[in-house]
Formats: C-alpha cells, structure tokens, sequence
C-alpha cells in the first residue's frame, strides 16, 4: 500500500456522533487507516468528526462510512464548510489569538508598570508610561475587537449589553492614559486596560467552547438529508435519485429496512412500516395498498412502491422540522441571567461615572481631576468578575456533567434546567426501555429456540429482534431453516427437516388466537410474550425528582393502557395518552401560559417539537437525531437517572453563579465608593479587579467537586 | 536607571518569543481539538507512522 508523492489525494470529512471517548478515537483512526486506499485519518474528539486522506481511485466516503459501520460507528459525510464548523473553528482560534496578545501585552505592561509604583519619577516614569503606551494601545485596538463590535452592533440596536461598559472602560482607560503620559502625570492605566481584556477574552473564549458542541449537533441533523431514492421510471427500469430531486407523481420503490424518502400513497407490495418516528407506537403498522405513509418512517418486512404525494420541504418530516425550528426561536426570547444582570448593572453604573464627574467638578473645579475619578469608577466597575462568572460556571458544569455521561448544548441550557418546577416524560423510548422485552419464552435447552432464532433473524419487525437478541444471548445456534419468507403482518415462514415451521402472529402460527407470537414447528407450539419494561433507575428518579418539589407527568403518543401501566409503575399521576406532537406541543403551550416552566424528556421525532418548547430539555442518546439536536441535554447512559444527575448539578451551577455575582456585589459595594472618593490609584484598581476575577474563577472550580 | 535601558528591550524579546511561540502552536492547529489530544499522548501512535514509511 504505497502511496506516492505524485498520488492526488482528496480530503473526506465525515461525522462521527458516537465517537465519545479515546478509545473510539484511537479504534475509528485504526479502522479507516486500515482500509484500502486511505492515506492517513485524524479524529477530532471534540467535534465528533474525522478527516481522511484518501486516493479517490481506489476508494471513496462510501465505502469509509461502511468501513466505519462495520465497526460499530454510525458515520456522515459532510461538508465542514456548509454547517459552519469551519467558522466556529475561526473565531476559536481568533480568540485565542486574541488572548495570546491580550496576555503579552498584560505581562510586560505589568513588569512595567510595577517599576512605576515602586517609585519610579520624572522622565523615568514617562519613558516607562511611553513604552506601556506602545504595546497597550495596538494590543487594545487589536484584542478588543471582539467586545468593541458586540458593543457597537448592541448600540445600534439601542440595547445595552455587558460589552458595553466593557468597552467604554477599556476605551477611555486607554485614552486618559495617553492625556496623563501627554502631560507627564502620574496616574497611567494601561495595564488595566489590557488586563480587563486578558480576563474578559478567556471568559469569552469559555462561552465560545460550550457553544461550538451545539453547532456539531445541528450539523448532524441536517447530515440526515441528501440520501437518494430508488425511482421506478414508466417503462419499468430504476434509477437512483437524490430525495430532493423527486417530485410528485413519481413513483419510488422502497427496500425492507429502508427509510421511506417522501409523503406517498403505497401502490404495490405488503409491508409493516414502523411509525415511531411519528407517532412514538412502539410496534409497527401493516401498509397495504393505498396506506398513507410519510418520509422518515421504516419500511420493515417487505419491498414496496410508492407515489410521491409530496417531497422535502411538504413533507411531515419537514413540517416537524419548521415546528421544532419557531419553538426554539421562541424560546431564545427567555433571558439569560447574566444579560438581566447587565440590564440593571450597566445604567447604574454609568450614572454613578456622571455624578462622580459632575460632584468633584462643582466641588473643585477642576475638569480633569474630576474626569480622572470619573473614569477610575467605570475602571473599578467594569464587569470583568461579571463576565467570568457565567462562563466559568458553564465550562466547570459542562466537564463535570461530561464525566457523567451528560452532553449540554449550550450553557443557557444549565440555568434553564436549574429552574424547572415540573418534569414531563415520554413514554417509549424514555421511561421505558425502546426496545420490547420478553416477558415469557421456552426455556433456554427448550428444542423451540433454534428455530425461533433462525426465523426471528429473517425479520426486522422489533419482536422478531427481540428474539433473535435473547437467543444469541442464551448462546443459541441457530436451525439450517431454509425458503425462509416474512408475511408482513404476520410472521416469518420456513421449511426446516420437510416441514413447515412459522414464527409470527398467534392466530397465523397456531389455530387458537391469543397474545403474543407464537411458533409452530413439529406439531409443537411455543409462546412468547413481551412487555414494556421500564428504564433502569426509572422509578428511583421520579421519586427522587418528586422529592424534590416537582410536579411530574407523561405526555405519550401510545395507547391508554400502556400509558395507564407505566404510569402506575412510576407512581405519575398525569398521564396523556394518544398524543401526537401537535398535542404535546399544545399541553407545554399550556403550561407555559400557566406559567410552568417544564422539562421536556423525550427520544423520539414525535417530541421533538415538544423538546424544542419546552423550558428545557433531555434525550437518551437512543433517541432519534431530531430529538437530540432539539434537546438541551443528551444522556449516554442506560438508566434515567441522568435526568435527576443533571438537575442537581445545574442547581448547584446556578448557586455557584448567584454567589460569583455576590462576590462582584461586595467587591463592587466597596470599589465604587473608594473611586467616587477619588482614593483609587492605578495600584488599587490593578490589584482589585484581578483579585475579584481569581475569586470568581475560584468558585466556580469549586463545583468540579470530588473524583 | 541605565540599566532600563538594556532591561526593557530584554523583557520584551522574550515576551516576544513566547507570544510568537504561541502563535506558531494556534497556526499548526494544536489548540483544535484539546480533548482528543489529551489522551492521543498515551496511545502508540502506529497507524499514522508505519503508513507514511510505507
């Protein structure tokens, strides 16, 4: 496998969204390595994605995506520069740039900044403030670029955001600076400008990190598009199509196992579709001839064709899409703390600059003196301890939540989380396993199971998969059944030793009707019965959250009795049963006009727009990709108490932020006074804003707790 | 105070190298993927090696 300097390589990006831990990565960089044709393959952990270098002759994304399926890692082809990865990439590390050159700076200002407190006078202080002058000012100009555009693009708007403050402080610290250099006096503060930015760029840089794991997510989702369908042309011939090429009328056939790619109307063929994806049914529907079927469904047991009634954009798919879109925009109108506090911060303090200038100008007369306390308080009370409150929070949560198997999307989410007074679960698929259990089977030695096991592997119907599970489980081998055929709706039927033996429906496979799937071989029947089982740790967590003070409740889009049961079993009193999203929707609008603030749990495409309304949101990793990009929070792990981990963590997040924040109010409720009183000295102001941000970030490390 | 004069340019130059040392890092794309490369140090990184010799 050589490859040559001459050999032209193309680049593949693909996404990886299962990649979670090293050893993925180092296990998804071996596998594609060790395919035909790549050249070299490096995983990025971060953002669940991996680049290749492959010799398009010899292979292509296909084949590493199958490659990379084989071992156990569902993969994506995708474009970096359409999903705004690459951009997000860009600002991180302009950011960094930023920080670096914010931090050069702060240093050696600092070291010359010290020789001017320890006494330096005259011409020495001058030369000293001369050289500060030269690296603060391009480095202010270049750093604070950032604050300065949030700035002006809020003012422009007539808002007031945190920047605000932030970059008049830094603006006119800089400029007084040069007028007191000017006119050779004493009081410089170019190291608290290039400070101030130091601090406020990794706060800054922070937020940007917890955020970029959001952009991966919706780049996932909209990977889910741009697969191709199977036409049938009028004469009889296929042609593979890309979905967004059909159009109505068009008639597409659909393999077992496959999606279907369009709205339609079934015109040939039997089969059983799951509908989960819609409906959240845990068990599949059998579609005949002139059935309604909608994109994103699962053809299951049998091949069939299909005319296009209506494609991308009309489809329901896409319909959930655009609720689960104007959901979320409507929930991006909430506040976030730190903005409320910048609301009421920022006119304050400013007002408190005004009166400190107009107060020692009518005392004394002197307009400078006067605007030198006045730009020493908008110095003391820039929000540096603010700005470094939520952002350190956020980032400490997010990597202890991490360790726990909990994914956050956004820091937002975290507050939102810690403020619920209400839990609403999905049924299937949350509360319950997403998988049917059986309940009752032959015993393991029993001569039914290598049959069932050979039978239940020809099918995908969910019970059929159940069985064959627990057969491997049981470490059964299977029977050489042969002429296996899937009667969707039925069972699967096939010959093993001259006789017919059947796996499917009770009435079909035996001659009395019952529950159940029943098998008949020999002139034997066997029984299997299944039932839902709930989730690990399900109980344990609704009773813990309703310790808690919660109220909870289910919103299912299943039948009454199995909603009834499982509600009995967790003890939740509120139970919807029937409900499509557009109910569930419906409920959570309710709620909220009630002034609810709910948290969503759910995993299918049927909640998603739920997800998306709610207050805040969780998803199982099993849960469909719509869901978990609509979601605020993924949980990896197998049992539900992730859900009641996660609450408490953003409790004591949100305890964590209200102390940074009462920290920056004592330490603000002492500075502003002092610089009022015109006693703040350039050694002061350095010395005590840097003190309150180290005590921030010192709190926040505090929530890490012990490992 | 003449020792200023030989103390500042020194300071500076080697704030500099740091800084330029910095850059050169971000530039080579060493801060792209800060979880996955805390734990590439621990692995036997012969995939990527024995394929280039080749």
């Amino acid at each position: 496998m050589a490859f040559d300097r001459h050999t032209h390589l193309d680049r593949v990006d693909l996404l990886v969204p299962g990649m979670t831990c090293a050893g993925c990565m180092s296990k998804v960089e071996r596998c594609l390595s060790s395919c035909a044709g790549v050249a070299a393959a490096r995983a990025n952990l971060s953002a669940h994605t991996v680049s290749a270098e492959i010799d398009p002759e010899r292979t292509d994304p296909e084949a590493l995506v199958t490659a990379l399926s084989s071992a156990g890692y569902d993969a994506r082809p995708y474009d970096p520069s359409l999903h705004g990865m690459s951009a997000g990439e860009k600002i991180g590390r302009g950011l960094l740039l930023r920080i670096g050159v914010a931090g050069f700076a702060a240093m050696n200002v600092m070291i010359l900044s010290i020789s001017v407190w320890s006494g330096a006078e005259g011409s020495t202080r001058d030369l000293l403030h001369w050289i500060s002058g030269l690296i603060a000012l391009p480095a202010v100009v270049y750093a604070g670029q950032p604050f300065f555009q949030s700035a002006f693009k809020a003012l422009t708007a007539r808002r007031l955001n945190m920047d605000v403050p932030i970059s008049l402080a830094v603006i006119l610290a800089a400029a007084n600076s040069v007028a007191e250099t000017l006119r050779s006096g004493p009081q410089a503060y170019f190291d608290a400008a290039v400070m101030l930015l130091f601090f406020l760029l990794i706060g800054r840089y922070l937020e940007h990190r917890t955020r970029a794991s959001a952009r991966s997510a919706a780049a996932e989702l909209m990977a889910m598009t741009g697969r191709t369908a199977l036409r049938v042309l009028p004469d009889g011939a296929r042609e593979i199509v890309a979905i967004n090429a059909l159009q109505t009328g068009m008639t597409v056939e659909i393999a077992p196992g496959e999606r279907i790619p369009a709205d339609g109307t079934l015109i040939s063929g039997q089969t059983e579709i799951d509908r989960s994806l819609i409906t959240g049914e845990s068990l599949p529907e059998l579609a005949a001839v002139g059935a309604e079927v909608h994109a994103g469904m699962l053809n299951l047991t049998g091949a069939v064709q299909l005319r296009v009634t209506a494609t991308s954009d009309d489809t329901l798919l896409a319909e959930i899409a655009r609720m689960v879109d104007a959901a979320e925009r409507g929930r991006g109108r909430l506040d976030r703390l730190a903005d409320r506090a910048a609301r009421v911060y920022v006119p304050v303090v400013h007002l408190l600059a005004a009166t400190a200038f107009v107060g020692w100008y009518a005392a004394q007369g002197d307009a400078h003196a006067a605007l030198q306390i006045a730009v020493a308080v908008l110095i003391v009370t820039c929000p540096c301890a603010l700005a470094l409150a939520v952002p350190t929070v956020h980032t400490i949560a997010s990597a202890r939540l991490f360790k726990q198997g909990i994914f956050l999307k956004d820091g937002s989410e975290l507050e939102r989380l810690a403020n619920v007074d209400m839990v609403v679960f999905d049924k299937t698929g949350t509360l319950t396993s997403a998988e049917p259990d059986l309940v009752e089977a032959p015993e393991a030695h029993d001569p039914a199971w290598p049959a069932a096991a050979a039978l239940a592997a020809a099918s995908r119907h969910p019970l059929s998969r159940t069985i064959a599970r627990e057969a491997k489980h049981l470490g059964i081998t299977p029977a050489p059944v042969t002429k296996l055929v899937e009667h969707p709706g039925f069972g699967v039927e096939g010959e093993l030793e001259g006789q017919t033996v059947r796996l499917g429906r009770t009435g079909w496979a035996s001659d009395t009707d019952g529950p159940g799937v029943a098998l008949s071989f020999a002139d034997k029947i066997a029984h299997f019965h299944f039932g839902e089982t709930l989730r690990h740790n399900a109980q344990e967590t609704c009773d813990e959250l309703a310790e808690r003070g919660l109220d909870l409740a289910i919103l299912s889009g299943d039948q009454a009795g199995a909603v009834r049961s499982v509600a009995n079993a967790t003890g939740i009193e509120t139970a919807k049963a029937a409900m499509l999203p557009a109910d569930k929707l419906a409920w959570l609008e309710a709620r909220r006009s009630e002034g609810r603030r709910v948290l969503m749990v759910g995993d299918g495409l049927n909640d998603s727009p739920a997800l998306a309304a709610a207050h805040c949101s969780i998803s199982p990793a099993s849960a469909s990709d719509v869901a978990k990009t609509a979601a605020g929070f993924v949980f990896t792990s197998d049992g539900l108490g992730a859900v009641a981990d996660a609450h408490a963590v953003a409790r004591l997040a949100r305890r964590r932020m209200l102390q940074s924040f009462g920290i920056a109010a004592v330490y603000n409720a002492i500075a502003i006074p002092m610089a009022m009183a015109g006693l703040i000295t350039p050694l002061i102001a350095a010395c005590a804003m840097s003190g309150s941000s180290i005590l921030v970030i010192l709190n926040a490390l505090r929530l890490r707790g012990r490992s | 105070m003449t020792v200023l004069g030989a103390l500042i340019p020194v300071s500076l130059f080697l704030g500099g190298l740091g800084l330029a040392a910095f850059i050169w890092c971000l530039k080579s794309r060493q801060f792209d993927d800060l979880e996955g490369d805390q734990h590439r140090a621990l692995f036997r990184d012969t995939v990527e090696h024995s394929k280039n010799q080749e």
